[in-house]
């Protein structure tokens, strides 16, 4: 003390003395706290932005995926007719398998709506139906071939576009009553709507508004796709206008009409598609023939387990994940068993059993190193070592979870290390001396006491290796695979490559499927990091 | 013939525990004493018989596969042999008929040739396992013969051990072999390989203003323009890196801050939590969000400024990529601030500081280098990022640094030149590895600084 005390200068310097006076030393503690308040203040407002990304990122994503959850569904009846499925009568399997189902479908839905003519409007209608609907009949006769000549009631998926209609995707509409007898030409064709001169006068002005103006030639406003589309329902049928004049409205019938008789002012109306019919991937037609089918009560609304259980397809409507699940379990579990024994074993090597020597000296700064390489770097490895040098199969799991398990080796040898370094020296010393050999310290006490903490890390590196992508797609996990893979050098994609591969496609139905898809993702990593903590907190032991 | 090896190395794997042990414990009871446990008698006995069935199967199997490659190919003329391309077509239909995923017609060379192949694979599997077999036996009676009382079979057995631990130690070595020959080799290729068209030089490739690769499809098609200038992709990715650190590089220190200096215990629970998630959430997860969500929102908002904003942004990768490396630079600035000793905030207190100014003028000054290098390390994870961007930003090497443009960065170049069907000696996919080698480079000498930056600086309160 005396020595510490001896260094300091005998002699202060003076002091700067200056007389500060109170309200300017008072303001300058107010502004120093008021500095202290904003200082805080940027610091709450950091994690609120932080928070507020991540909200605004689960929300929109889940917001996106609620669609896809649920499926639209035409209730109608079928007649299995005999002489499609099995004209032979001999129920052979290969005659049931192959037969022609589609058309016993489209039967099915002309019967819903009848008295539709002309090709593109039947073939409007008979294609509400998936591709998949026929698939599902086929699979309901093979399961029980009785049912074949008899009529079936049976839920038959529709189309994608369908679907998003139904959910309400194709945009508003609105409805304004007749204000005057309408006297319609014809039931069915291009038909002439007659009304009281000025009738419509309120219609023109609002196409001259859209910018259309009289067509000299035709001697009337004429309505194209690109403006929103207009639909005169009258006589239990449906008209599109196409020509609109201050009295007449002229077009093509899309749904037949009753009879030719005058419809009274408040009995017709005239329907405005907001969305014109150029920008939705759904037709006039379409949109009458499912309010029809929709009045008439043949449409269920149901889960959507299609999703679950089918594989990747062109098709939003049938497309599923299961194939992109299995195949991430394929992954994984190679994954797991490559990395978690060597792992384990590497971290005992060097936390244990190490010398300090150079070579140790390495690979710790290499597995330091190696944590933080870029992951697509190690799909190139991937790329140039497993499948060009080693030829081993594309698009494998085998491969794939070689690959991660490289990549997460590193992860979980440090979180291993660390788990290893928690567990007292004590034990060891304990064990040793009681006459055990060094190796016997460590595999009989140190590391089932360190087996908490190295299974936490090892699951936190496998949601890592859950989420990763990029190295996947350098060794050609990316094909369109429909078929669900059964071991792990079939070909095969997994969820996180699904999401990418449906995120690229233009149809919405495939978007809201990529968003599902994804909360099915964070809901397998919620759980695991969920597990992670779990596990940490029951068996942590502070020592 | 691979399930047969393997269920016959189990199989005399198991007899050998249950001999050699049987045998100690046989020995045991006739009054003789033993050094080791029986236990390990059995042990030692596995690691006799398993090793050496491992190590044939190892190096056997590519023997048997190459000399069966060659003599098939002998069925072929020798220009075909000479050349390594058509030899490797040839050899891949010669593989897909002998296992018999070949359908239509089929020349007779090729019949030939795929019989050949499989008669010499099939007689070089048996010669394996025969092989094999025979070793796992010797092993086996060795280590019958060496049952005995002095015998230290467990000291032998730790050895093994050891050897197997050092081994798996040692894979972390021989990825970062791997990815080093792997990718180096390719680079050199691309730059000082005369066989391969089209390929720039050093200094096109490190000073070349445009990046526009292209492939040969056709022979005649042999004079394309390709061009392979890096600078486009360098200043697309920094762009992009810029943009991700003006957003997580505030965000994450001051949040870190907040949790380190201010936060009750109770609001640490609270917001760790959301940190953790924001870490978790994959990364194609964010490239959805950034695609779908956010860059049409500044496309609106740049429209309804007047500016035109290119649906493919920079800006809009960039912000998500900062979303993404909030947590990042987070975490690991809050490590570093609390490991600064609570004496110097004391000092500072003591002195009449406020909490801010001991923040500012003490604790900050103090973690910098660390807080350094977790910049350095958040940098270096947004430059190697790839989902980001492959899904928000383009594919266009624009030379630009507009944030509102689209640009294209290292990562997304490499994704799209290697995804899909590639010839693996074209210049087009050599310039992928090459880019790949730029890439590992800069992220390890980021790496390398930070690690040791933060290395020295613990050092200095430990």
């Amino acid at each position: 003390m005396t020595d510490a005390t001896s260094t300091l200068p005998t002699q202060l310097p003076p002091a700067r003395r200056r007389a500060i006076p109170p309200d300017v030393a008072a303001a300058r503690v107010r502004r120093r706290y008021a500095s202290e308040r904003t200082f805080k203040a940027l610091g709450i407002g950091a994690l609120a932005l932080t928070a507020l990304f991540l909200v605004m990122l689960l929300t929109s994503i889940i917001v996106k995926s609620l669609p896809a959850f649920s499926e639209h569904r035409a209730v109608m009846s079928v007649l299995v007719d005999a002489a499609v499925v099995d004209p032979d009568g001999k129920r052979n399997a290969d005659t049931l398998r192959s037969a022609d189902y589609a058309s016993l479908t489209r039967a099915a839905i002309t019967t819903v709506i009848p008295g539709i003519e002309g090709r593109s409007a039947r073939k409007a209608l008979t294609g509400l139906l998936s591709s998949g609907a026929a698939d599902d009949l086929r699979a309901l006769v093979i399961a029980d071939p009785s049912i074949i000549g008899t009529t079936i009631k049976t839920p038959m998926l529709f189309s994608d576009d369908v679907d998003l209609y139904l959910k309400g995707d194709t945009g508003r509409y609105t409805t304004a009553a007749g204000v005057a007898e309408l006297t319609p030409s014809d039931v069915k064709g291009d038909i002439t709507l007659t009304a009281a001169d000025q009738s419509f006068a309120a219609l023109i002005a609002e196409l001259e508004r859209e910018g259309i103006s009289a067509d000299a030639e035709a001697g009337a406003h004429v309505l194209d796709g690109r403006i929103p589309s207009r639909v005169v329902y009258v006589n239990g049928g449906a008209v599109k206008v196409v020509k609109a004049t201050a009295n007449t409205l002229t077009g093509p019938v899309l749904l037949p009409l009753s009879s030719v008789s005058p419809a009274k002012t408040g009995s017709w109306n005239l329907t405005t598609y907001a969305q014109p019919e150029s920008r939705r991937r759904i037709s006039d037609q379409e949109i009458v023939f499912i309010d029809k089918i929709k009045s008439a009560g043949a449409i269920e609304r149901g889960f959507n387990w299609r999703f679950f259980t089918s594989g990747d397809s062109r098709e939003p409507e049938l497309a599923g994940i299961r194939g992109a699940l299995i195949g991430t379990a394929l992954t994984l579990f190679v994954t797991l068993i490559l990395c978690l024994p060597i792992g384990v074993l590497a971290a005992i090597y060097l936390e244990e059993f190490a010398p300090k020597n150079w070579l140790t000296d390495i690979i710790e700064v290499n597995i330091n190193n190696l944590a933080a390489v870029p992951s697509i770097v190690f799909g190139l490895l991937g790329l140039a070592v497993f499948l060009n040098y080693f030829n081993l199969p594309r698009s494998a799991p085998l491969v794939g979870g070689l690959v991660l398990a490289l990549l997460v080796l590193p992860t979980i040898i440090i979180s291993a290390r660390a788990a290893i370094k928690a567990v007292p020296p004590s034990i060891r010393e304990a064990a040793i001396g009681l006459g055990a050999s060094q190796q016997q310290a460590v595999f009989h006490h140190v590391l089932p006491l360190a087996m908490p903490g190295i299974m936490t890390g090892t699951i936190i590196g496998m949601a890592h290796a859950l989420g990763e992508t990029a190295p996947l797609l350098m060794i050609g996990m990316v094909a369109f695979i429909v078929d669900v893979p059964t071991n792990i050098s079939d070909a095969a994609t997994v969820l996180p490559v699904q999401i990418y591969l449906w995120s690229d496609l233009p149809e919405a139905a495939f978007q809201q499927r990529t968003a599902a898809a994804i909360v099915v993702l964070l809901g397998f990593l919620f759980a695991m990091n969920g597990a992670a903590i779990w596990l940490r907190n029951k068996f942590e032991r502070r020592w | 013939m691979t399930v047969v090896y393997f269920t016959a190395l189990a199989l005399l794997t198991l007899s050998a525990y249950v001999l050699a042990s049987r045998r100690s414990v046989a020995l045991s009871s006739t009054g003789v004493r033993l050094h080791s446990l029986p236990a390990y008698h059995g042990l030692l006995a596995i690691s006799l018989v398993i090793v050496p069935m491992l190590l044939i199967w190892a190096v056997g199997t590519p023997l048997v596969s190459q000399f069966a490659a060659s003599n098939a190919l002998t069925n072929f003329p020798a220009e075909t042999r000479n050349d390594a391309l058509q030899a490797g077509s040839a050899l891949r239909e010669i593989k897909n008929l002998a296992a018999g995923q070949r359908s239509g017609d089929v020349s007779d060379t090729l019949r030939a040739a795929a019989d050949t192949y499989s008669a010499w694979r099939t007689t070089g599997d048996y010669l394996l396992l025969s092989i094999g077999l025979a070793a796992a036996l010797l092993g086996i009676a060795a280590s019958l013969r060496l049952v005995s009382g002095p015998f230290r079979a467990r000291n032998h057995f730790e050895s093994v051990v050891r050897v197997i631990l050092l081994a798996c130690a040692g894979v972390a070595v021989l990825t970062t072999i791997g990815i080093v020959a792997s990718v180096l080799t390719e680079t050199i290729r691309f730059f000082f390989d005369p066989n391969i068209k089209g390929r720039p030089g050093v200094f096109d490739f490190l000073f070349g203003t445009e990046w526009n690769p292209q492939q040969a499809m056709r022979a005649d098609q042999g004079d394309i323009k390709s061009a392979y200038g890096f600078v486009p992709l360098l200043t697309g990715t920094l762009l992009i890196t810029a943009i991700a650190m003006c957003v997580a590089g505030p965000l994450g220190l001051l949040s870190a801050i907040y949790l380190a200096e201010y936060a009750s215990p109770r609001m640490r629970r609270y917001a760790k939590p959301v940190l953790e998630i924001l870490a978790g959430v994959p990364t194609v997860v964010l490239g959805f969000f950034a695609a779908l969500t956010v860059a049409p929102y500044i496309r609106g908002w740049g429209e309804a400024l007047g500016l035109d904003v290119a649906s493919e942004s920079a800006l809009a990768a960039g912000l998500v990529m900062g979303m993404m490396i909030i947590p990042f630079i987070s975490s690991l600035s809050d490590d570093v601030m609390n490991a600064v000793p609570q004496s110097l905030r004391d000092g500072a207190y003591a002195l009449g500081a406020t909490k801010s100014e001991a923040i500012k003028q003490v604790v900050l000054p103090a973690a910098l280098p660390g807080i350094v290098s977790a910049f350095m390390l958040a940098m270096s994870r947004a430059i190697g990022e790839t989902m980001i961007v492959v899904m928000a930003a383009g594919l266009a090497a624009n030379l630009t640094l507009n944030p509102l443009d689209a640009v294209t960065t290292i990562t997304v170049q490499i994704k799209t030149i290697l995804v899909g069907d590639q010839e693996f000696d074209s210049a087009k996919t050599l310039a992928a590895f090459a880019l790949g080698f730029v890439l590992f480079f800069i992220t390890l000498i980021l790496n390398i600084i930070a690690l040791r930056i933060v290395r020295k600086y613990r050092e200095q309160y430990d």
